[in-house]
């Protein structure tokens, strides 16, 4: 038993943390997720050349990491600068290309990792409601081409994506986890829409919509109908950065509030010295160390059997979207007014906070999948 | 970062489930598991068990009779006496006590008292509360005057505690007492060793909301106690009190008691029916222990970074109140789905089955009888060894800096 990083990991995590605080310092940030083009390409390029991206993949794909704390080392740093960067996507799609993808195909991890090529995942759907396998997007057979058709919902930077990881249905009913097709789509593609707009904690995603899109089986990724595995897999590994990006903010989030406690002045004395505010703070830090736990579960469980793996990556959304809630709720609360302000960078972490439960299944979602795994 | 047991600390753990086979009496286990009440004979067997092993004092240093476990060895023991079923070890004498004075106790004391507490000579229990005196423990009023006569130097004890746990089996009990009231409250306080067959000391119970006869009142009228039984310095007693209640807090969280409490309530739901399917597959109530299962997973390794926090020479400190808050948090949790399990089968009250000798048809579920009572026993969790809302106000203090 041993929770230290290894020298190479609190290396990263150093060069990172420095690099974020000296190059995506708040201001800077929401310039960024503000802009319209929602990430900073010039920064991204940086980040690429630092290796961060590098560190979410295996040797074998061109990385130099690419376990799980690697992706937790990275994300807990990304989520202490609210870096809106595309890094998630980059993960998910490169993982299922690495996973599943032919040599063709994998070309396109060394564009991902040398920071030259946008991907994004388009799988969720207007009424899929987080469920992993309700795809009713289709791609039908016809002669040696397939035909795509359906839509897909909050795509994240998909307006500046080139390549999309896209989930068609090829069989199987709507929500059947058999019968689901994995493609790689490009933008250019005849007959891909795309409506992108802000979101609300910064940054930018998009509509996109696929019609009568005629693909090659070069697009196919993995073997037709049997795309969910890998679906499962990436997106598992899009939850595991997801909930660590979750503890870096919630870390900051905390120490914003710790400070205000210390130095707001109220009937003349700090407002930390009450003890009705002294025990909402005590039970945040309680709270905040059980999802860090969370994290290093699933962190750890990231190369075990699927069962034992799809059980710690849910139950660690599961407990950060809980707790993320609960933290940015609070956060603002024990602000008082000030914490209403778009100002004030807190109130900036508590939106991402809240707003991670919304992304990969939420707090209700992975309850319920950690149930239905463990039958 | 790796969350298994190096291969020394799993051979560790083949050792103690070994020693548990072979040592721990089924009919222990049993009562443990059945959630019925243990007599002094079954507490004091374990402890004689674990004592000819050399495991009973596992807080200790090995020159005073401890096996000289690091802090991972601690709780993988604790852990696995727990999932076996084995009786708590009684703290106050072993793991309360005993370190005080391997710190701050005199060589005499020590080369007398710890033997005994290893062998089953002395039952100790703690005289810390008093009826005025609960979280405000500093402001303790039984008094202690020294005087001398012709047997020699001496303190007069006179006052009350409470909730002296076990205190009906115990012959000795080691207590907090005024012995200045000039000062500042904490610096007035000394550590009086006292035996409880001195005239003047008497036992009361108190029964609890569940039956049950654990904690008792502890009455003191001039009672006469040798100066030697004064653990360190006179008037330094905080010091040693403050020392005994942070000490060693590694099982404070009591994982291994949430994870067989756990896989109890897991068969009992298997078997317990509610519309026509087992209880475990209610959305409603496998969400309930869903929630509480995931806690619980991370409370183990949250209780883990803690210990290799120590054991990397880490202080432990104000951390052991998160695992105290959480900890009780979760087994009053499991505890609560237990008696929900249960149905209308909670309500019966057959206290008879309880004890040792019941031939008596049980009512409802075999774990009826239990779960209700064991459930309000457990209320005990958050308000003991320092009430949760006191454990926030350390964490406030000592860790947030507030």
């Amino acid at each position: 038993m041993n929770f230290q990083h290894t020298e190479d990991r609190r290396m990263l995590a150093d060069t990172l943390n420095r690099f974020v605080s000296e190059q995506y310092a708040f201001a800077t940030r929401d310039r960024i997720a503000q802009s319209d083009q929602g990430y900073s390409g010039e920064l991204w390029s940086r980040f690429a050349e630092l290796g961060i991206i590098g560190a979410l993949f295996d040797e074998a794909d061109g990385g130099f990491g690419g376990g799980g704390f690697d992706i937790a080392v990275v994300f807990e740093s990304l989520g202490r600068g609210l870096v809106v960067e595309p890094f998630l996507d980059t993960l998910i799609v490169g993982r299922a290309i690495a996973r599943s993808g032919n040599e063709a195909q994998k070309a396109v991890l060394g564009e991902l990792i040398d920071g030259s090529r946008i991907v994004a995942l388009a799988h969720g759907e207007p009424d899929s409601h987080y469920e992993l396998s309700r795809v009713s997007a289709r791609a039908e057979r016809s002669g040696p081409t397939w035909q795509l058709n359906g839509a897909k919902a909050v795509v994240q930077h998909g307006e500046h994506a080139s390549l999309f990881l896209v989930s068609a249905r090829t069989g199987g009913d709507d929500d059947s986890d058999a019968g689901i097709t994995l493609f790689l789509v490009p933008r250019d593609a005849a007959g891909v829409s795309v409506r992108g707009y802000r979101k609300i904690d910064g940054g930018r995603a998009a509509e996109v919509t696929f019609d009568n899109v005629t693909l090659s089986d070069d697009a196919l990724l993995g073997t037709s109908d049997a795309g969910f595995a890998t679906l499962e897999y990436a997106i598992g590994c899009g939850v595991l950065a997801l909930c660590s990006e979750a503890v870096g903010a919630m870390d900051v989030a905390k120490d914003y509030t710790l400070e205000y406690l210390r130095t707001r002045i109220q009937f003349g004395v700090p407002i930390g010295s009450f003890q009705a505010l002294q025990h909402r703070m005590a039970d945040l830090l309680l709270e905040i160390e059980q999802a860090r736990s969370a994290v290093i579960n699933a962190a750890a469980a990231l190369g075990a059997e699927r069962k034992l793996r799809e059980r710690a990556v849910s139950a660690a959304k599961y407990s950060i979207g809980r707790i993320g809630a609960l933290v940015a709720e609070e956060c603002i609360q024990l602000h008082g007014g000030i914490g209403m302000t778009w100002e004030l960078p807190l109130a900036h972490y508590a939106k991402r906070l809240v707003m991670i439960d919304h992304q990969l299944g939420d707090e209700d979602h992975h309850l319920e999948r950690f149930v239905a795994l463990g039958r | 970062m790796d969350l298994n047991f190096t291969p020394e600390e799993e051979a560790f753990r083949a050792d103690v489930q070994a020693f548990l086979r072979d040592k721990l009496p089924q009919r222990l286990a049993g009562k443990v598991h059945g959630g019925r009440r243990l007599t002094r004979d079954d507490m004091a067997e374990w402890h004689a068990i674990l004592n000819a092993q050399g495991w009973l004092a596992n807080h200790w240093p090995k020159e005073y009779g401890g096996p000289g476990w690091n802090p991972v060895q601690k709780f993988i023991f604790e852990n696995e006496c727990a999932l076996a079923g084995a009786p708590r070890v009684v703290p106050f004498g072993v793991n309360m006590l005993g370190p005080v004075l391997i710190k701050y106790g005199s060589e005499a004391q020590k080369r007398h008292w710890l033997p005994r507490i290893l062998d089953g000579s002395d039952w100790w229990c703690q005289g810390y509360s008093e009826p005025g005196a609960g979280s405000d423990l500093a402001s303790v009023k039984t008094t202690a005057v020294r005087g001398v006569d012709a047997q020699g130097e001496h303190y007069i004890v006179n006052g009350q505690k409470t909730w002296t746990t076990l205190g009906h089996f115990a012959n000795m009990i080691f207590c907090l007492v005024r012995s200045a009231t000039d000062v500042r409250k904490q610096e007035g306080i000394s550590f009086l060793l006292i035996d409880m067959k001195t005239p003047g000391v008497e036992v009361r119970p108190i029964i609890t909301l569940d039956g049950e006869h654990e904690v008792n009142e502890v009455f003191f009228t001039d009672v006469r106690v040798p100066v030697e039984n004064l653990v360190g310095e006179e008037n330094k007693g905080w010091t040693y009190a403050k020392y005994l209640l942070t000490y060693e807090r590694t099982n404070i969280a009591g994982v291994g008691f949430s994870v067989a409490a756990f896989n109890r309530l897991r068969k009992i739901a298997a078997k317990q029916r509610r519309n026509g399917r087992p209880l475990a597959e209610d959305p409603a109530f496998a969400a309930r222990m869903a929630r509480v299962e995931i806690d619980l997973e991370n409370m183990k390794t949250t209780n883990l970074r803690v210990i290799a926090a120590v054991a990397g020479g880490g202080v432990p400190g104000a951390e052991s109140s998160m695992l105290k808050i959480r900890g009780t948090e979760i087994r009053q949790e499991i505890s609560s789905l237990t008696r929900r399990a249960m149905g209308a089968y909670a309500q019966p009250f057959i206290e008879e089955a309880l004890h040792d000798g019941f031939e008596g048809t049980p009512v409802g579920p075999d774990e009826a009888a239990s779960a209700a009572s064991l459930y309000f026993n457990n209320r005990k969790l958050s308000i003991f060894g320092g009430s949760n809302e006191i454990q926030k106000n350390i964490i406030s203090k000592m860790i947030l800096g507030l």
